[in-house]
């Protein structure tokens, strides 16, 4: 079994994925906190407000996937759960409507809020955010003649998400401004509307987590990859060579002066495998990704920074390790 | 034409230097521009123009006079008659133009008055009055009377109608109904056939007043005439003679002098000598002593003898489309003999037997004409209620003098074509038709099934006989009707649907035709004898069934004929063609015809060049203009198969091709149009898409949102296919979709996916996928009685105690309807409305009655609550209020629920799988749906994965593409588009268990696919019970999930505990958990005792106790009552 340092493989063959002969997965392998905490690294490549890439080196796949699983289905954000319905006389039914209206992703930190008690019928400032939603389609009235354009024959003929007012409960005008809360994006369009529509809703966002239901998960999505390599097995010149170079994404292949190929940066690699295509090199590459090596993706819906929310599951699974081991010493 | 003018071989090497025909750019944009000007359901709305603007005044005019037998003075005369624009009657003789979307929603009819210019004599005057109203007529939508005609998106929009309706139904009491195209024998034409091993020439004819069936039948090796009006067989010779050709010579040369049939007729001549018939009046009296005898007897006929009883039969019965003029019967001798010349050809060479199913000698028969033929005879009933009216009060002395116009009820004709349309029962008493289920109503699941019903022909095969004939795929189905789109089971073969571009006929005049045809050379055959319409080098021709003379030149005349229809002096549907073995030449001008445009081709190349399609890109040419200009012609099943059609430009042989298929897609038909590279599935799977697609929920109008239907899905999230195709374009379905575009990924997953099972994510539900919206509606009627009582709406009832509002009235506003927006449970009332008892006084005299009204709410039924959408009040055609209240449910797909690809891959969601446990691939992409692979294999539906692997590339380019039948985007471009965006060219993708994280070990087939929910739903199928109803009689649990029925332990199952032997279960599941009935038995007597006494007995002595089944004792009752008893013999039990 080739140790963690070896850079366990696995191979892309032409029609399967294959591990190295002697490989036996890394599950076998007795977890050793010392090695571990020796190779393992966290290298930050990209971070944004909404995106971040980052590799996570020397690793089991067991723990990148609990960090993947954690940041989709159980870091709490806050969405809008109950929408009370006073007037609604688009042509969106009342149920379409509140499902929209959930899936608006929500500008608040969901770790300042608390979740709401089960039996609770009345919300708090500490676990609830309430907004309301009341707009009136009506015709323009200073319309130009001639003009058949919606936007000059009524006024607010769509509705956006920048048209949800925030109502604060309690203390909430103290602690919050009025810029942290509220929908992330203002050009969601939730609905359509002509003179006589009307809308008039009282929205109510509570925290809660992503397998409850997914407007609550506070990422569009993460996950991982695993660090793709391309080693040529002989060397490769000419037209052979821009022909493998066309097989990679751009920037993978180089061809260097006179014309022989070399790998430049695997990194970014599709791992299309579309060498196979052409016979006379496909002999000439082993493609490859490395076992350990997790190059994870992390799109924010907006609510929190992405490295909040990775951070955010790696608490959540140390509560969860926590917890567990208290159940098995106090069994 | 037809002919192969192939020169010998010196001319073959000359094929080869020329130069390629070049594939004409953008052909099929000539499909979008047929159906611009025939639209898709253009058939029924043609044949009902034909009907209201051109045959009612032909059938007004053939039924022109009515007479009266008490006044030889008395007359009425119609002289013209009108279909009028739609109205509804407001009462006092008022009216109001209506919608169709204003008959839909208040339950009317959508109809037109029909209104006549009548001549008649009142008192001792003449009198002429217009526009009076005799009946009303349905009106079909997009008629030429609709107010839907030429009207634009814009003014449909503020009809509350959909641009994109097809029209073509009517609307009757609210319900829309379709007159389905109805398929049978063509009419007035010879066709021969083997019938229990025995030759005949049969001729169906029918005229206007007469449908009859005339058969030549061989019988002992003679040739016989057998005919409904006769009672026995009347030998040939006789009918000839009767016919007036009495010389057996003469009978010869009509039937031909070749020595094989001069040997086969010789024993027919011979019985006629043998029963001494020389004369035609000795013929006649023949025939007249085989005359049926007639039940009714008029007056004048007792005075008539059989010989003029049979002349007329001869003339007006038999062969009743020959007509006779004066009592020669020449030309219908002739055309006897062709008959008997037709058997006798047929006895030597079968091949000259015809076809039953080849379908040149079907016809289509449409809406219009089966107006036609209900109109008719209401008509006549109509005229002859008015004559028996006349000939009552005419004799009686009066006041005024009479006037017919008032006894003009227009009930009788409104109401019989109401009943017929909506019940679909054709009765037609003249010719002693009766039909059913003529009519449907119009399936509004989806956009698709409404116009894939409008392109259904039904055919009058019987469906339980066991024959493949008529079910089989006909070569002469080709281009006609859809290959694919056939129901399973007993209508297999025989419900067909029409195919893109098919066009129907509509009859044309005939005698512009057959001027035209004694230009071009046609000798009338009453000027010659047997000798010469017999001769070798003549060729016999028809017109519509009927001989309309000889000629010579038979190629000449069907040249010119070619000729003067593609330069449009004749209609652009007539059609001719030349039959060798008969030696004739048929024109057709009848309706019911299936036709379709094909671009003619004349020396080796297509007439369409790429000049004129681009002159139709640029919109200065339409589809008219190709046929003006004779570049495309229509062609009819018969004339198609005396022409020699390409399907693409490079099948095209100079000397034989005479036309070229326009897109070859165009075979297939709407419904079967949808599925994306139909040529590469198996083809059931092509037809078990064509059935599914009519089940898939999506749009079904524009205005789906004001219809209030008893039952309507929608999808929340409808979308447009990835992968489209040039009939989804041209039948506007990318416009009103049913299905959405699922990320699949082909692979197993947990086991929870057998059987075509599906897993679903459940991040992508949460997110909207499969959502569905199901509307049902609720309606009453607030009836109004005759003795001055009517039903009334209570408000919300309040509990005596607390004074609130009871439960089940939580919803109702104070109005005593349900208010919209509310939440309906379970039993909860929608509508709380009374009714007075049936059995009350009028109230007149004295003080008013206190009158019980008893309640008879209309409450909701269903396990999940729904909420409410709308309420309509309105008045309906009897003037009573109408109350429509429309029920919406949201639901969210779950396990059990039907999807299905479009490609006859159904399955139901086995499993959804939160979003997390999906596998992943490198993008991070989860599918929406994983599907087992072994779907694959045995489906052979590779359509499928080149649909996905076209999707995917299109979902990467931005754009879609095209799955067209015979056609679309190639596997090879859509792989390389693949490869440019970095993927594998295979559409395989590396993915990531969710559950270990690791790479799974196999490539994944993933991308997008069109897949359909279909209406089925476990919501709707749900279904337990404990305890619950059982029926009155039996006191057996009652069935079905509707009734809250209980599970039946059937007898298969019975046997296999039988088998077991549990005696117990057994005991306990079909008498203890169903009807267990203890019932008192005298043991003395063994007969059922009551309440402990035997009657028969007159003691109590021996009655004991038995548990038994009550249906048991039911048949000992039932025995009973019909003097055999059932005795009981009693034992002690252990």
């Amino acid at each position: 079994m080739p140790k963690l340092e070896e850079k366990p493989r696995i191979f892309l063959e032409e029609y399967r994925l294959k591990n190295a002969a002697n490989d036996y997965g890394m599950a076998d392998e007795k977890w050793n906190f010392k090695k571990f905490a020796k190779n393992f690294r966290i290298v930050i490549v990209r971070l944004d407000k909404f995106e971040m890439e980052f590799d996570l080196i020397g690793i089991q796949p067991a723990f990148a996937n609990a960090f993947r699983r954690l940041m989709l289905s159980e870091v709490p954000s806050m969405a809008i759960e109950k929408v009370m319905i006073t007037n609604n006389t688009s042509i969106i039914q009342d149920e379409v409507l509140a499902h929209r209206l959930g899936l608006i992703p929500l500008k608040a930190d969901p770790r300042l809020f608390e979740y709401r008690p089960e039996d609770a019928t009345e919300g708090t400032e500490f676990d609830t955010l309430e907004f309301s939603l009341k707009v009136k389609c009506t015709t323009n009235k200073s319309q130009p003649k001639d003009s058949y354009r919606t936007e000059d024959l009524y006024e607010n003929h769509s509705v956006y998400s920048s048209q949800i007012k925030w109502h604060p409960i309690g203390n909430q005008t103290s602690v919050y401004k009025e810029t942290d809360i509220g929908p992330v994006h203002g050009d969601i369009l939730i609905s359509k509307m002509r003179p006589g529509h009307e809308l008039d809703l009282h929205l109510i966002a509570v925290k809660g987590i992503g397998k409850d239901h997914a407007k609550f998960s506070p990422v569009a999505t993460a996950s991982y990859r695993l660090l793709p390599e391309v080693t040529l097995t002989r060397e490769i010149r000419g037209g052979q060579a821009s022909i493998l170079q066309s097989c990679f994404s751009p920037g993978v292949i180089g061809i260097d002066s006179d014309g022989k190929a070399f790998v430049k940066d695997a990194r970014y690699d599709t791992c299309s495998r579309n060498v196979y295509r052409y016979e006379d090199i496909k002999d000439a590459v082993i493609l490859s990704r490395v076992r350990n090596h997790f190059i994870f993706n992390v799109e924010s819906v907006g609510a929190m920074p992405p490295n909040v929310i990775f951070v955010e599951a790696v608490k959540i699974l140390r509560d969860k390790c926590k917890s567990l081991l208290d159940e098995l010493n106090n069994f | 034409m037809g002919e192969i003018n192939k020169k010998n071989n010196e001319w073959e090497s000359t094929k080869g230097l020329r130069e390629p025909i070049k594939c004409l750019e953008d052909k099929w944009k000539l499909v979008p521009s047929f159906l611009q000007v025939k639209g898709l359901v253009k058939q029924h709305i043609d044949s009902f123009n034909y009907f209201i603007n051109v045959e009612i005044k032909k059938i007004v005019q053939a039924n022109e006079k009515v007479f009266c037998d008490a006044d030889p003075l008395f007359y009425i005369k119609y002289l013209n008659a009108y279909v009028g624009t739609p109205d509804l009657e407001e009462g006092f003789n008022m009216t109001k133009p209506t919608t169709p979307h204003e008959c839909r929603l208040r339950d009317m009819t959508y109809s037109a008055p029909i209104t006549v210019d009548i001549e008649y004599i009142r008192g001792n005057q003449r009198v002429i009055k217009n526009k009076q109203l005799i009946g009303r007529m349905p009106l079909m939508l997009r008629s030429s009377n609709c107010v839907l005609t030429n009207k634009s998106d814009f003014e449909l929009a503020q009809l509350n109608e959909c641009p994109h309706d097809p029209g073509g139904y009517f609307i009757i009491r609210g319900q829309e109904k379709v007159i389905l195209i109805q398929e049978q024998l063509s009419r007035n034409r010879m066709i021969v056939d083997e019938f229990k091993g025995a030759i005949q020439c049969q001729v169906t004819s029918s005229t206007h007043e007469k449908k009859t069936r005339t058969n030549v039948i061989v019988k002992n090796g003679k040739y016989v005439l057998r005919h409904n009006a006769l009672s026995d067989d009347i030998p040939i010779a006789v009918a000839f003679k009767a016919m007036g050709i009495c010389s057996d010579q003469e009978i010869m040369q009509l039937v031909g002098s070749d020595d094989s049939i001069a040997k086969k007729m010789a024993p027919c001549i011979m019985d006629c000598h043998n029963l001494k018939i020389f004369t035609q009046n000795q013929a006649l009296a023949y025939i007249g002593s085989k005359l049926k005898v007639k039940r009714f007897q008029t007056a004048n006929a007792k005075a008539r003898t059989p010989v003029d009883e049979a002349r007329d039969l001869l003339a007006t019965t038999i062969l009743a489309h020959v007509a006779v003029e004066n009592y020669n019967f020449y030309v219908k001798a002739i055309y006897l003999a062709i008959m008997v010349k037709r058997v006798i050809e047929a006895e030597t060479n079968k091949a000259a037997i015809d076809d039953p199913d080849y379908y040149g000698n079907k016809r289509l028969e449409l809406a219009g004409s089966l107006l036609a033929l209900m109109f008719e005879d209401l008509f006549k009933r109509f005229n002859w209620e008015l004559k028996s009216i006349a000939d009552k009060i005419i004799p009686k002395v009066k006041a005024a003098p009479f006037d017919v116009v008032k006894h003009m009820r227009p009930d009788l004709i409104a109401n019989g074509l109401f009943t017929a349309i909506s019940t679909g029962n054709w009765t037609i008493k003249r010719f002693k038709m009766e039909r059913h289920g003529v009519t449907q109503v119009l399936s509004r699941l989806s956009y698709i099934s409404a116009l894939g019903m409008m392109t259904r022909v039904n055919s009058q095969f019987e469906k339980t006989r066991k024959v493949s004939g008529p079910r089989s795929l006909q070569p002469s189905q080709w281009g006609m009707l859809c290959p694919s789109d056939t129901p399973e089971g007993e209508g297999c073969g025989l419900v067909k649907n029409l195919a893109l571009m098919t066009h129907i006929t509509t009859e044309c005049s005939e005698e512009p035709i057959s001027r035209l045809a004694c230009n071009a050379g046609v000798e009338d055959v009453r000027l010659l004898g047997g000798e010469e319409i017999n001769h070798p080098a003549v060729y016999m021709v028809f017109l519509n069934g009927n001989i309309l003379g000889v000629t010579r030149q038979y190629k000449k005349l069907i040249k010119i004929f070619r000729m003067f229809r593609r330069r449009g002096l004749i209609s652009s549907f007539v059609s001719i063609y030349p039959n060798h073995n008969q030696r004739t030449v048929y024109i057709c001008s009848d309706g019911g015809r299936l036709c379709r445009p094909y671009i003619i081709v004349e020396k080796g190349y297509p007439l369409v060049q790429q000049i004129h399609i681009n002159e139709l890109n640029r919109g200065i040419r339409k589809f008219q203009d190709f046929l003006n200009d004779g570049l495309i012609e229509y062609l009819d099943v018969n004339e198609e198969n005396d022409s020699h059609i390409a399907t693409v430009e490079a099948e095209i042989d100079p000397y034989v091709t005479t036309h070229l298929e326009i897109e070859p897609f165009t075979i297939l038909g709407v419904c079967a149009g949808l599925v994306p590279y139909p040529h590469h599935n198996q083809s059931p799977r092509n037809t078990y898409q064509c059935a599914m697609g009519k089940q898939a929920m999506g749009t079904i109008g524009y205005n789906q949102k004001n219809r209030i239907d008893t039952l309507m899905y929608n999808l929340v999230y409808p979308q447009c296919p990835m992968v489209k195709t040039r009939t989804i374009e041209l039948t506007n379905f990318d416009k009103l979709p049913a299905g959405q575009n699922a990320t699949v990924a082909v692979m197993s997953y947990s086991g929870y996916d057998i059987e075509d099972a599906l897993i679903l994510n459940r991040a992508s539900i949460d997110r909207g996928y499969g959502r569905c919206l199901v509307y049902k509606s609720a309606k009453t009627t607030m009836k109004r009685y005759s003795n001055q009582t009517s039903d009334r709406i209570l408000g919300p009832s309040r509990d005596a105690n607390t004074g609130k509002i009871i439960k089940v009235h939580d919803i109702l506003d104070t109005d005593g309807i349900a208010a919209p927006g509310e939440m309906v449970e379970n039993r909860q009332v929608l509508i709380n409305k009374q009714m007075p008892p049936a059995t009350i006084n009028p109230i007149g005299q004295g003080q008013p009655q206190q009158i019980d009204y008893k309640d008879v709410p209309i409450t909701y039924k269903g396990p999940v609550e729904s909420y409410i959408e709308k309420v309509m009040v309105s008045s309906n055609a009897e003037d009573a209020f109408l109350i429509k209240i429309l029920l919406r449910q949201t639901r969210v797909p779950e396990i059990g629920d039907k999807f299905s690809s479009r490609h006859g891959q159904k399955g139901v969601t086995g499993l959804i799988v939160q979003q997390e446990d999906m596998p992943f691939n490198d993008r991070g992409i989860c599918p929406d749906m994983i599907m087992n692979p072994h779907g694959f294999p045995s489906r052979m539906t590779v359509g499928k994965t080149i649909e996905l692997l076209a999707g995917k590339a299109g979902l990467m380019e931005g754009k879609f593409h095209y799955g067209t039948a015979f056609g679309g985007s190639k596997v090879k471009d859509v792989c390389n588009e693949l490869e440019k965006h970095g993927y594998n060219y295979h559409g395989k993708d590396i993915f990531y268990s969710g559950l270990t994280g690791e790479p799974l070990e196999a490539y994944i087939y993933s991308g997008p696919v069109y897949y359909q929910k279909l209406k089925h739903m476990v919501q709707d199928k749900m279904h337990a019970r404990a305890r619950g109803p059982r029926a009155v009689l039996t006191r057996q649990p009652t069935e079905g999930r509707s009734r809250d029925g209980g599970l039946r332990l059937g007898e298969m199952e019975r046997d296999c505990l039988i088998g077991y032997g549990a005696s117990m279960l057994l005991m306990e599941r079909l008498m203890l958990a169903s009807d267990a009935f203890s019932a008192d038995i005298c043991g003395a007597c063994g007969r059922l005792a009551s309440r402990a006494w035997c009657h028969a007995c007159r003691s109590s002595a021996a009655v004991s106790t038995v548990e038994m089944p009550y249906a048991c004792k039911l048949l000992f009752q039932e025995l009973a009552s019909m003097n055999i008893v059932p005795k009981l013999t009693l034992k002690k039990y252990c």
